[in-house]
């Protein structure tokens, strides 16, 4: 009895950190609408701000001085970041703001590598609970009564702020309707900037308070947010009882999760959400998010041309340079048109959901980590030659997402975005945890090429030819009734269902048709390092594509190869540099702010102004002429 | 036996009884309006028939067959066309591709490769354009055209899987006085030529007066009233509870000053 009393308790006190940042996740979207994936930066810096107060302000006093400083500090550097960088892009599509996010997650990491250093710094007790109360025969330490003391303050706190200020009120109003808050005269440019320091700081004090229990690490940023993506989307977005609740929930869940099956805690919290949303697809006090209610979705796109003559003519050429690369480049660039041409194939498919379906998916790297993953397993444990481990790769990766669809696309906008993102954490834990077959950590070693493919040369060709193969399906399947379906689907989910189609199947085949070929560039990917790692499968390869996808310009085809190009190879320069991440974070926050309509959108720009015909609604207009 | 027949159709949300015990025919050929104040039931009806919501109780047979209980998707394949009162059309198509995509789905080709989406059922998609007026845009995107030509396109749209049935939510909200008539004047000849039932809900007297067969008032979710376009006019239960006097009634037929009750 007196175990699962301390086990409760334990659960408890693990959901304050949890809550106090989910929360704040909640709040920031309810209002702003903006999914603030740079939130658990805001998380790490608060640890990493309170630490360094501690050292200087001593004792009971200087301990809590401390983490209430650091609340103020980390919201007014959340206050910057809205500022600074999704202010000026408030009127763009959701996709840019959340890009942008992501830009500041990379910005803070090497902001905090250079100013604290790469050590793990562990934190101090907190001055007068140090030590542990005695239930029974258990003992759990004092500073877990203070967090469970402390998350039932901001709980109450946060209650009282909405229910019973004027400013808490105005901020459930925008939440349910800001255009209407600002037809009676509410700024909300303050709004937006109030809820944005709240939320923040809110995270700060998460960040703040856990430091004695966990310390601050340069990896806090990442780990904290699939739990709190998992937290809000289980309580649903933008409800502060809702992230009460499911931070508890998951919390218990590992507590006692570690004394049942020690090997899935890291699954177990997906299941629980997965199960979660069949039944209640909003979260449990989640509403249902009205369609096109909010989040510009910006111009509408112009029709699909069919390819003319001088298109295909580029088009050859371009295959063609490719090909002769290696009678006079040497191996290097050969093995880096190589990584050119996987990233192309990869940041294509997750175009193909995303910018023909406008299925915006947070969790692309699952197929390609899977699809990786797939052929090393074959070669690894069935001796599985290279070229039946290229074609079965392809198909694992596709029944992967056919799993991870079917749950998926019942969902849309930032639920579906953070649904991928949780089912990615999900196949991520298995391939880290599960290390009898997987490796963990260590990943699988020695997946080379079949002798005929094994040079640098050979390989080339094969990738160039498997890859061209696979983005011309792509390209080609977006002209297809099929690829015009999933179009429709985005442009009017009523008309479609209106004229007899049927717009989950469509938008599922398209995600298990994408999977497939994100799976082949996954395959591609390991036969040419010859190793396989559970980074493959992360939150920042996912945003590798999709930021190749929002450089190169989400409206046209051509975007992900534009953008494929020259993010790789920007990459291959950036990181020789120490503070690389910095110089990409800032790099992706001004594309996002000055070139909204990415590298083919200058390409147009440009013809606009110097060429001729290089309005397509012209084009098409003559075409029927 | 009419060939849409709807029984005892009712909905309640909480206490508020939305519709009551709503039944009527439509015979082919037919033009049935349903009228009534905001708040009347008219959408709420639709939304049933289309599958849209599941009523409480009663039943839509639609030669026979039941619709309650059948996905939208579903009622279309039985041969009903819908049109909708803010107009949905795939905004990053052509005026000819977004008619191509309902002929595709018809002939059940959405998910086949070849040829491609532009290539198919192009002279259809023509004639249907033709017969709404709109083939000299064909090539044009959807997202430039003028409301009138976008309600005219939703025509061509629903028209294409040869319905038995239409069903148009206020088909000339939204455009100008001359194109509303206009507009209805073409779904008339239309739906005489090819036999098809409309039932649509209209805002506008000048079209309700115009062109429908027969008029149906709701108020307050219950049938008022049911008859020819003179018999309703006539009824001084409509004068007295749709109008709340009725003077907007004196007013001959065409006259839009006075017949608009919309903007009234």
């Amino acid at each position: 009895m007196d175990f699962f009393v301390v086990q409760i308790l334990t659960g408890l006190a693990n959901a304050a950190a949890l809550f106090l940042v989910a929360s704040g996740l909640s709040i920031i979207f309810g209002v702003t609408r903006v999914v603030n994936f740079s939130h658990g930066s805001f998380y790490m810096l608060g640890a990493y701000i309170a630490y360094s107060l501690m050292t200087v302000l001593p004792g009971f006093i200087g301990f809590w001085a401390s983490i209430l400083l650091t609340g103020v500090a980390v919201g007014l550097i959340g206050l910057i970041v809205e500022l600074g960088v999704l202010r000026p892009i408030y009127k763009s599509p959701e996709l840019f703001q959340l890009v942008a996010t992501f830009g500041v997650i990379l910005v803070i990491q090497d902001l905090t590598l250079l100013i604290w250093g790469p050590d793990d710094l562990i934190g101090k007790r907190s001055p007068g609970f140090e030590g542990v109360v005695k239930i029974g025969d258990q003992l759990l330490p004092a500073y877990d009564l203070v967090l469970i003391f402390l998350s039932f303050l901001v709980l109450g706190g946060l209650w009282y702020l909405f229910n019973k200020t004027r400013a808490g009120i105005l901020v459930r109003a925008a939440t349910q309707d800001r255009e209407m808050v600002g037809a009676l005269g509410v700024n909300q440019s303050w709004l937006f900037s109030g809820v944005f320091f709240l939320g923040s700081a809110l995270a700060g004090i998460g960040g703040a308070a856990q430091l004695p229990k966990g310390g601050a690490d340069l990896l806090m940023d990442f780990n904290i947010l699939a739990p709190v993506f998992v937290v809000v989307v289980i309580g649903g977005m933008g409800s502060i009882p809702g992230a009460f609740v499911a931070a508890l929930i998951i919390s218990e869940l590992n507590v006692f999760g570690v004394q049942l099956l020690p090997q899935s805690t890291l699954v177990l919290m997906f299941v629980v959400m997965a199960v979660v949303l069949i039944f209640r697809p909003w979260g449990l006090f989640g509403r249902p998010e009205i369609v096109g209610s909010h989040g510009s979705q910006g111009p509408p796109e112009a029709p699909l041309r069919a390819f003319s003559g001088r298109l295909w003519l580029v088009l050859a050429a371009c295959a063609l340079a490719l090909a002769v690369v290696p009678l006079f480049g040497g191996n290097f660039l050969q093995v880096l048109l190589a990584d050119v041409i996987i990233a192309c194939l990869f940041a294509t498919s997750l175009h193909f959901i995303l910018g023909l379906g406008g299925l915006v998916s947070f969790g692309h790297a699952a197929t390609f980590g899977g699809g990786a993953y797939a052929a090393a397993l074959m070669v690894q444990y069935a001796e599985t030659p290279m070229e039946l481990a290229l074609l079965l790769a392809p198909l694992a990766a596709g029944l992967l997402a056919l799993v991870i669809g079917w749950f998926c696309v019942r969902l849309s906008g930032v639920y579906f975005a953070m649904l991928t993102l949780a089912f990615a954490q999900v196949v991520w834990s298995i391939a880290f945890q599960w290390s009898e077959v997987t490796g963990g950590d260590d990943g699988i070693l020695g997946i080379w090429p079949s002798a005929w493919a094994s040079s640098t040369t050979a390989y080339y060709y094969l990738v160039l030819a498997l890859g061209i193969g696979g983005i011309t399906t792509l390209l080609f399947m977006a002209y297809t009734p099929f690829g015009y379906a999933l179009r429709g689907s985005r442009d009017s989910a009523l008309r479609s269902e209106a004229i007899g189609i049927n717009v989950r199947l469509v938008q599922w085949s398209a995600f298990i048709f994408a999977g497939m070929m994100s799976g082949l560039s996954g395959a591609l990917f390991v036969f040419a390092k010859g190793s396989i790692f559970p980074t493959e499968l992360e939150i920042a390869r996912s945003f590798d594509a999709l930021i190749i996808v929002f450089l190169g310009g989400v409206q046209s085809l051509f975007g992900p190869l534009a953008g494929g190009v020259v993010f790789t190879l920007l990459q291959d320069w950036l990181s020789r540099f120490e503070y690389w991440r910095l110089c990409l974070g800032l790099m992706i926050i001004a594309i996002v702010i000055l070139l909204p309509n990415g590298l083919v959108g200058v390409g147009h720009w440009v013809r606009g102004r110097f060429g001729r015909n290089a309005d397509p609604l012209s084009d098409a207009e003559e075409e029927a002429a | 036996m009419s060939f849409l027949e709807v029984r005892n159709l009712s909905k309640s949300f909480g206490g508020v009884k939305a519709v009551n015990e709503v039944s009527l025919d439509l015979n082919e050929g037919e033009l049935l309006a349903l009228i009534g104040p905001n708040g009347a039931g008219k959408t709420t009806c639709f939304n049933m028939l289309y599958g849209q919501l599941p009523p409480d109780r009663g039943s839509v047979k639609l030669n026979g067959q039941e619709l309650i209980g059948q996905t939208p998707r579903r009622i279309w394949r039985m041969g009903v066309g819908r049109t909708f009162q803010i107009t949905a059309t795939y905004a990053s198509m052509t005026v000819m591709e977004n008619v191509q995509m309902a002929l595709i789905s018809h002939h059940r080709g959405v998910f086949s490769v070849w040829p491609p989406a532009s290539r198919r059922h192009r002279d259809e998609a023509l004639a249907l354009l033709e017969l709404v007026g709109m083939e000299n845009q064909a090539g044009r995107a959807a997202s430039v055209l003028a409301y009138g030509d976008l309600k005219r396109l939703e025509l061509a749209i629903a028209l294409a899987h040869n319905p038995r049935l239409l069903l148009m939510d206020e088909p000339t909200a939204g455009m100008a006085p001359k194109e509303r008539v206009g507009l209805m004047q073409l779904t008339a000849d239309i739906v005489k030529d090819r036999k098809i039932g409309v039932l649509f809900t209209e805002h506008d007297m000048d079209v309700v007066f115009a062109h429908a067969h027969r008029v149906l008032v709701l108020n307050r979710g219950e049938i008022l009233a049911e008859g020819t376009v003179d018999e309703v006019r006539a009824d001084p239960k409509v004068q007295e509870v749709y109008l709340g006097g009725g003077s907007t009634f004196g007013g001959a037929e065409g006259e839009s000053a006075e017949g608009d009750l919309a903007d009234a």
